[in-house]
Parts: C-alpha cells; sequence; structure tokens
C-alpha cells in the first residue's frame, strides 16, 4: 500500500522534474534565440519596415536592407578588412600559441610557471592604455592603419588563450600514446603526425575559430590604430550616430553570423572525435 | 635469434639511482619475469631495453647487435605498456592494426593478423569501438593484443594482466603462455604477482630497489633464495626467519633446539618455509596465535621465542590458538642466511 503511494509519489516528482528540465532548456533556448530571430527579421526586411512599429513576426525575406548595407560606401571593404584581420589573427595565434603550448606541456625549462604567468599578465593592461604607446610606434614603423598591424594586436590578444587551450591539449595527450606509436615503428614525426595531430586538432581548430571570433569582435585597438581601413566593428561604431536604424541590423548581422556558422560547423569536430558523441 | 643482454646498466633520475649495475641475460625465445616490489625499478629497465628511456651507463644488445643508440622502432621490440597507451582516436581495430599499417602490409594481412589476436585476447567482439568504450581489462587486452600482432622478436610486457580479475587472468595467462611458446618472440614480462611469475616464467628475476637480486628457475627461486630479500618476498605466507647461533662443529642453537648447518662462526639467520615442517615429538616449540582455515591446509600464525612465525599443516589437525606446538623442520629444507651481506650460506 505504502509502496504504491510512494510510487505515484514519486512519478509526481518526476513529472515536475522533467517540467522544470524542459522550461529550462525552452527558456535557455528562447535566451539565445529570440534576439537572434529579431535581428534575422530585421535584417530581412525592407528598411521601411525595420523603422516601423509594430514590427512583423516573420521576415519579408527583403533584401533592402542588405543591400543598402552592402552599397552604404566603404562597408563591403570594412568588412574584407575584418576577414583578413582575423583570419591573419587565427593564423598567427596558432602558428605561434601552438608550439608554446606544446613546449609548455611536453618540455621542463627554468622559468616554466613564470612564463605561464606572463602569458597571462599580457591581459592585465587594460587595451585603453595601451593603444595611444601602440598607436605612437605603429606610426612611427608604419604599421599604422595596416591590416597586417592590427592583425598583430589582434594576435597578441589571443594568444594567451591560444598558448593555455594548447597547453591543456598537449598535457591531456600522455607521453604514452607517443611512445607507443615509436615502439610500433613512428618516427617522431609520424608519431606527431598520426598520434597527436588527430587528438589534438578539434582543440587546435576550437582555439583558432576562438582566436578568429576575439578579432572579428574587438573594437577598440581597431577603431584607435586605423582610419581608411577599418574594420566591420570600427567602422559601424563610427558610424554609430549617423546611420540609419536598417544598417545597424544589417551590421549586426553580419557580424553575429560568422561566429555562430563557426561554431556550428566545427560542432562536430570539437565533440564527436573519440567517441564522446556516441555515448 | 633475438638474445638480449644487458651490461652494467645503471640509471639515475637526478640524485635518485633507480637502477644500480643491472647484468642480466636472456636466452633467444626465453620467457623472463621481472618481478618485483613497486618502485624498484621494472619498467625503467623495460623503458631500457624498448629505447624510451636512455641509461646512464651501461650497454643493451638485442641479436648479438648493440642498440642504445637505436630508436625504439628499430630495435625489433614491441611493448605493452603499464598504462596500456591504447590510441583514443582510433578504433581497437586499428590501434590493433597500427604497427602493421607502418609496415605497410596488405589490408588482408592486418585483417587476418588482428583478427587473430583479437580473438587470443578474446576482444573480437569489440573491434569497432573506442578506447573510450572500453573497459580497464578490455583496454588492456587490446594493448596486448597491439603488441602480439607485431609478432616481434623481442616482446616487452609491463603489468599486461593486473586490470583482469582471476578468472580472465588465468586464462588469459595460459593463452600468452601458449603464444609465444609457439612462437620464436623472446619475452620480458613486468609483474608482482608472484603466482604469474611462478606460473609463466622460464625464469624469473627478482628485482629489489634497483638490483636483480636472483635471476633463476622459479623452482630455484622458490626453493634456493639467493638473498634473504627473495625468501622474504617469494612465497605466500614467505619463509621464517629465525636467529641461529653457532653452536660449533656445523651445529646451530635455534630456538633452543640444536640443528645440522653450514659450518660459520659468526651468527646466521635460519630460514624455513611455512609449509615445510610437521608436527613432531621434538623440534621448536611454537605457540599458536592464530589459526586459519584454508581449506585444504591450516595456516597457523604463531609464536616462536618471541619471533613471529607461520605454520601451514594439514587441515584435520585440531588447533586451537594458544595450544603449545612442536614443529619439526624438515632437514633438507633447511636454508642459512649471512645477517651482515643477507645473502645465502651453502
Ligand atoms: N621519470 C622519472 N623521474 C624520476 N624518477 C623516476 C622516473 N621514473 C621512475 N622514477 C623512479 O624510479 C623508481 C623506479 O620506477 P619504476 O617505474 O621503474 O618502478 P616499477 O618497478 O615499475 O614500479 P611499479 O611496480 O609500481 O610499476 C621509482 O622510485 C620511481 O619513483
Ligand atoms: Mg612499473
Amino acid at each position: 500500500m505504502t509502496a504504491v503511494t510512494t510510487d505515484v509519489a514519486g512519478a509526481d516528482t518526476r513529472r515536475a522534474g522533467r517540467w522544470v528540465y524542459v522550461s529550462a532548456v525552452g527558456l535557455l533556448c528562447a535566451w539565445v534565440l529570440v534576439p537572434l530571430y529579431f535581428l534575422l527579421i530585421n535584417t530581412l526586411s525592407s528598411p521601411e519596415t525595420v523603422n516601423s512599429f509594430p514590427k512583423p513576426f516573420i521576415p519579408e525575406f527583403d533584401l533592402g536592407s542588405l543591400t543598402f548595407f552592402a552599397n552604404f560606401a566603404g562597408m563591403l571593404t570594412a568588412l574584407k578588412n575584418s576577414i583578413l584581420v582575423a583570419g591573419l589573427t587565427m593564423i598567427m595565434s596558432i602558428v605561434i600559441g601552438a608550439p608554446a603550448g606544446y613546449a609548455l606541456s611536453r618540455f621542463d625549462f627554468r622559468g616554466k610557471e613564470l612564463f605561464r604567468l606572463l602569458i597571462l599578465l599580457t591581459r592585465a593592461f587594460p587595451l585603453p592604455l595601451l593603444a595611444l604607446p601602440l598607436a605612437v610606434m605603429f606610426i612611427q614603423t608604419g604599421l599604422d592603419d595596416t591590416v597586417f598591424g592590427l592583425a598583430l594586436v589582434h594576435t597578441t590578444l589571443a594568444i594567451p588563450f591560444a598558448v593555455l587551450i594548447t597547453f591543456a591539449l598537449f598535457s591531456g595527450i600522455p607521453l604514452e600514446l607517443e611512445e607507443a606509436a615509436w615502439t610500433l615503428g613512428c618516427t617522431r614525426l609520424t608519431a606527431f603526425s598520426k598520434v597527436v595531430l588527430p587528438l589534438i586538432l578539434p582543440g587546435i581548430t576550437a582555439s583558432a575559430i576562438f582566436a578568429f571570433v576575439i578579432s572579428w569582435n574587438e573594437v577598440f585597438a581597431a577603431a584607435v590604430l586605423t582610419i581608411e581601413n577599418r574594420t566591420l566593428t570600427a567602422f559601424l561604431l563610427q558610424n554609430l550616430d549617423t546611420s540609419p536604424l536598417h544598417l545597424k541590423f544589417a551590421g549586426g548581422f553580419i557580424l553575429v553570423m560568422p561566429a555562430l556558422i563557426f561554431i556550428f560547423a566545427v560542432r562536430k569536430y570539437l565533440f564527436a572525435m573519440w567517441g564522446i558523441a556516441s555515448r | 635469434m633475438a638474445q638480449i643482454e644487458i651490461k652494467n646498466v645503471a640509471k639515475r633520475f637526478g640524485s635518485y639511482q633507480a637502477l644500480h649495475d643491472i647484468n642480466l641475460t636472456i636466452q633467444d625465445q626465453e620467457f623472463m619475469v621481472l618481478l618485483g616490489a613497486s618502485g624498484c625499478g621494472k619498467t625503467t629497465l623495460l623503458r631500457i631495453i624498448a629505447g624510451l628511456e636512455t641509461a646512464t651507463t651501461g650497454e643493451v644488445w638485442i641479436g648479438g647487435r648493440r642498440v642504445d643508440h637505436l630508436a625504439p622502432r628499430d630495435r625489433g621490440i614491441a611493448m605493452v605498456f603499464q598504462n596500456y597507451a591504447v590510441f583514443p582516436h582510433l578504433t581497437v581495430f586499428e590501434n590493433i592494426g597500427f604497427g602493421l599499417r607502418m609496415q605497410k602490409l596488405p589490408n588482408d594481412e592486418v585483417k587476418g593478423r588482428v583478427e587473430r589476436t583479437a580473438e587470443l585476447m578474446h576482444i573480437e567482439q569489440l573491434l569497432k569501438r573506442y578506447s573510450g568504450e572500453l573497459s580497464g581489462g578490455q583496454r588492456q587486452r587490446v594493448a596486448v593484443a597491439r603488441a602480439l600482432a607485431m609478432e616481434p622478436d623481442v616482446i616487452l610486457m609491463d603489468e599486461p594482466l593486473s586490470n583482469l580479475d582471476a578468472l580472465l587472468r588465468m586464462e588469459m595467462r595460459a593463452e600468452l603462455k601458449g603464444v609465444l611458446a609457439a612462437s620464436t618472440t623472446t619475452a620480458i614480462y613486468v609483474t608482482h604477482d608472484q603466482v604469474e611469475a611462478m606460473s609463466m616464467a622460464d625464469r624469473i628475476s627478482v628485482m629489489h630497489q634497483g638490483e636483480i637480486v636472483q635471476a633463476a628457475s622459479p623452482i630455484e627461486v622458490y626453493r634456493n633464495p639467493a638473498a634473504e630479500f627473495v625468501a622474504g618476498f617469494i612465497g605466500n605466507p614467505p619463509m621464517n626467519f629465525l636467529p641461529a647461533a653457532p653452536a660449533g662443529d656445523g651445529k646451530w642453537s635455534v630456538a633452543g633446539q640444536v640443528m645440522d648447518g653450514p659450518s660459520s662462526g659468526k651468527p646466521l639467520k635460519f630460514a624455513i618455509r611455512p609449509e615445510d615442517m610437521r608436527p613432531a615429538d621434538t623440534g621448536l616449540t611454537a605457540t599458536a596465535k592464530v589459526v586459519e582455515p584454508l581449506g585444504a591446509h591450516l595456516l597457523i600464525t604463531c609464536e616462536v621465542q618471541g619471533s613471529m612465525f607461520r605454520a601451514v599443516l594439514d587441515s584435520d589437525m585440531s588447533v586451537k590458538p594458544g595450544d603449545q606446538l612442536t614443529l619439526a623442520p624438515q632437514p633438507d629444507r633447511m636454508r642459512w642466511f649471512d645477517p651482515d651481506t643477507t645473502l645465502a650460506v651453502a
């Protein structure tokens, strides 16, 4: 008799738990998706609709705003600059950061702890503090207002993450795996390419994307260090008060999309490599 | 032909001396077991033979070739790692076939060998899985299969069965021994399980604090331990020790009893295995403290003149704690050790 009651109570609790679970998931999804959806609607509506009220809940699939965005003087150049800077940042921070991460995890050297601390300390100085001297130095060296110069600054912002992420990645791969490969007929190089590389590739991809997104979203250095070759963020910021609402929406949409697409594209890569996804 | 010679090998880690002057020859196709307590340097020695660690001094020869300067892949060895080292990004099949693929063997040959070794290790139904989806014991068997599939001249196994349950372990033990006996492989097998060592080895090398104390056949190691450490390490329960005072003319006084022994003038240690004693009218006087029936036998922990002493007697004896026993050691099983050098005295 009691057993039956507890069972009913148990079922009730479970149902309640399930309800809480489902609504929490729903809420979180809404938290992320609703703003994105509004962004999408407004981007895909004609400028008139964007500026009117109330707004529709279904996009008109009118490319007016986007066309306006594309035709806005300097906008496409800014977009191109953003892609270039972010791409360069991604490459440089991995090329420099991954070997540093490998060295930190596999070799013992003096000052290793200090080195790790210093890497983190690069993030301790606020960018505004550095921007002025940087600008002066860049002007002296001719790096000001260039894609490469800005990419350099963004690389310094992204490198601590690249180093620490790859350090964690390499540390997570036991040396014994490499050793096993050596005893099975691999050279150091083939062991690296057949064992270490496949294991860290998802992580490297993730930290590369992270570097890309850091650069893509960065606005302060971009605004200070460039004049002609503005990136999208700096360009939008510059025109913030003068540009119409539909331009802002289109710009925002174009800014948000790459990060979303990138992370969506590699999501499987991030989880599925060693059978975690199949659980 | 893959005889392994280890000549004067020593290894230091910083100021810690992990191996002292090891000299050992393992015959072609021999099954050598390295037996010793945790931390005595078994893995280190194995890694030096494999080429994963460089010896501080000394030489390693495999098949008449000095291999110190060679990379692991050029030594004709395969190794089973203590922590398995199964590649997480490959399936069990690709793990076992990894070395064969490196040798660029044709696909059907790889498939055949992988399936054969997998079957041997009872993991043929797991070939499609990833290591993250295996239990510890299954992973360990993948590691063994991966090394076996190489059909190497020398196989180095670091506690390859440590994670299996008793039954499976016994089965794998027999399988492994069978395969290796049928092949021409020379095997070095690390374990700290004496039963495993006894049952598998052609010869056992007992290691202690970075030294090889004795290298001999299992029965020799058991019957004639070369040093006190071996006597106290091998056997469950191990040998009993009692102080022996010289009574002149090859006679020794042990716990008030006079026994025949070696002719030496200084005090020795008398040693006897627990199962090598019989209740008798004259012998060592022991007071039983704990009586543990083990089915076939009775394990009696007793006291002889203040020293702990164990005896294994037939289980039809009725002994209670507190009983006085008179135990007669079998004369041909008595052993003597020099307390200064800890070595056996004949
Ligand atoms: N890379 C290293 N650096 C410093 N000390 C080490 C290193 N590798 C091993 N040692 C030390 O050398 C000794 C022997 O280690 P080893 O791994 O060979 O022991 P083992 O006999 O295999 O023990 P176990 O049965 O626990 O595996 C240990 O005291 C260990 O602490
Ligand atoms: Mg070990």
